[in-house]
């Protein structure tokens, strides 16, 4: 029998974390596509980090931070008097920190793609700063955005290691497809392994024609921006 | 004088070194090679770069001041600023450019109707023309109702016969404003066409000969510079 449920807790964890780093990623990638400051590139570096790290070191990091003795657990604790090991919750926040590369990366090309001009025109016709990024570079920076929104999605999906550091196996709350497949394997179940393996297959094939298409977009439409500028 | 500016700031081949004033209702050309720090000057005055030492005051309103410490951000100088290629806000159509920051939508459809492109307002800025799109950043411009507008060769991508229709149009409009209008240009005909005052820029320093000496070596033909005659121009310097 195929565990749907864990299909469901990975769509519902790809699709928060899509939501909370397209937010939460956006300001950081402004920053980091505009601004000269100081210790740049160490920041950057930081940000980058899940990216070199092996999952588990991640995951293990995560524990400490999270856990009761951890300054994150202590002061979720502290607050809602919950714990965030163990919780959908948790899984939520290390998926986002996991996969937040992916989301600040596309996403910083994207903006320092928008022509630089089009911000100097906001500027003297009054716009601030915040309303500038707001009305011209993210309409401009769509397509690029949602291809990162994309391809934190299909990160979030794969995510293994980190996951069953923080979570664990709850069914429904915290066991993801990865995780459920990994224990299929080890119980010897293949067939069950095997359907849910083959349901993410066409999934990630199909979001992966669609980054495509918008990168295409969006190449395309900042050639013909730059050709009505020539 | 309604704009008093005294600026240097280095740039990298040479230095802008300089002192002028423009009046209410008067159009300044500014006029030079390329590469003199024309445009340079203007995005200082526009607030979009920072002079290294100096002041800008406008109307008694100090926008730079560098012993100071003041330095205006672009949006609190409430400028029209047109920009040399059509910087249109692509996303967006041209009557949405034009209401952008546009302090009425009236004013939006009259400017539309003087400029002739009423019938393109729902069209995005990729599907006309060069010359309506520069027509659309001069509605967008005068919308915002500004104080000084600031026109950085704003048709030297044009064909010819739209560049003198838009001359003419620039032209009629200076005589309905106000404010001061500072225009660049690298064109001696077009300088002598629209300007009240001229200012030859050199290099970032005004160039009190340049007009004269590029006058005398240009050929004389039909439409060459020496062919015009303007009596009521006078130099800013």
């Amino acid at each position: 029998m195929m565990d749907f449920q864990s299909i469901y807790v990975t769509l519902k964890l790809a699709f928060v974390t899509m939501c909370l780093l397209v937010v939460l990623a956006a300001p950081v990638a402004y920053v980091l596509a505009y601004k000269k400051f100081p210790g740049k590139s160490l920041l950057e570096a930081l940000i980058n980090l899940p990216l070199a790290l092996p999952p588990t070191v991640l995951g293990f990091y995560m524990v400490l931070i999270m856990g009761p003795k951890g300054i994150a657990g202590r002061s979720w604790e502290a607050l809602t008097g919950g714990s965030l090991l163990f919780t959908f919750l948790g899984i939520a926040v290390a998926s986002s920190l996991y996969s937040i590369p992916f989301a600040v990366q596309p996403m910083k090309a994207a903006f320092q793609k928008v022509d630089r001009r089009l911000m100097e025109s906001a500027y003297v016709l009054g716009l601030s700063r915040a309303a500038t990024f707001i009305r011209v570079v993210i309409p401009n920076s769509i397509s690029g955005i949602a291809a990162a929104a994309i391809l934190v999605f299909l990160h979030s999906m794969g995510a293994f290691g980190v996951l069953l550091m923080v979570g664990g196996s709850i069914p429904g709350e915290t066991r993801v497809a990865s995780i459920a497949i990994y224990e299929a394997v080890e119980s010897l179940n293949y067939r069950e392994a095997g359907l849910m393996s083959l349901c993410f297959v066409p999934i990630s094939y199909v979001f992966l024609l669609l980054v495509n298409k918008l990168n295409g977009d969006y190449t395309n439409g900042t050639a013909d921006h730059r050709q009505e500028a020539a | 004088m309604a704009l008093q500016i005294t600026v240097r700031k280095r740039l990298k081949y040479f230095d802008i070194d300089i002192d002028f004033t423009c009046g209410d209702g008067k159009m300044l050309v500014m006029i030079g090679p390329s590469g003199g720090g024309k445009t340079t000057i203007i995005r200082m005055i526009a607030g979009l770069e920072r002079p290294d030492e100096g002041r800008i005051v406008y109307r008694g309103e100090t926008w730079f001041d560098s012993a100071r410490n003041i330095c205006l951000p672009p949006q609190k100088r409430f400028l029209g600023y047109v920009f040399q290629e059509y910087i249109l806000f692509p996303h967006l159509s041209l009557y949405e450019n034009a209401l952008f920051a546009a302090a009425d939508r009236k004013e939006v459809d009259d400017l539309f109707e003087l400029f002739g492109i009423a019938h393109l307002r729902d069209r995005k800025p990729h599907m006309v023309s060069g010359g309506e799109r520069q027509r659309c950043a001069l509605c967008q411009a005068l919308a915002r109702r500004p104080q000084i507008m600031l026109l950085d060769e704003p048709f030297s991508a044009l064909d010819v016969v739209t560049r003198r229709s838009l001359r003419e149009e620039v032209k009629g409009l200076k005589n309905e404003l106000s404010f001061p209008i500072l225009y660049v240009t690298h064109d001696i005909n077009e300088a002598l066409f629209l300007a009240d005052e001229i200012l030859p820029i050199v290099e970032g320093k005004i160039d009190k000969g340049w007009m004269q000496r590029t006058i005398a070596s240009a050929p004389l033909t039909g439409d060459s510079p020496k062919a015009v005659r303007q009596p009521r121009l006078a130099l800013a310097y």
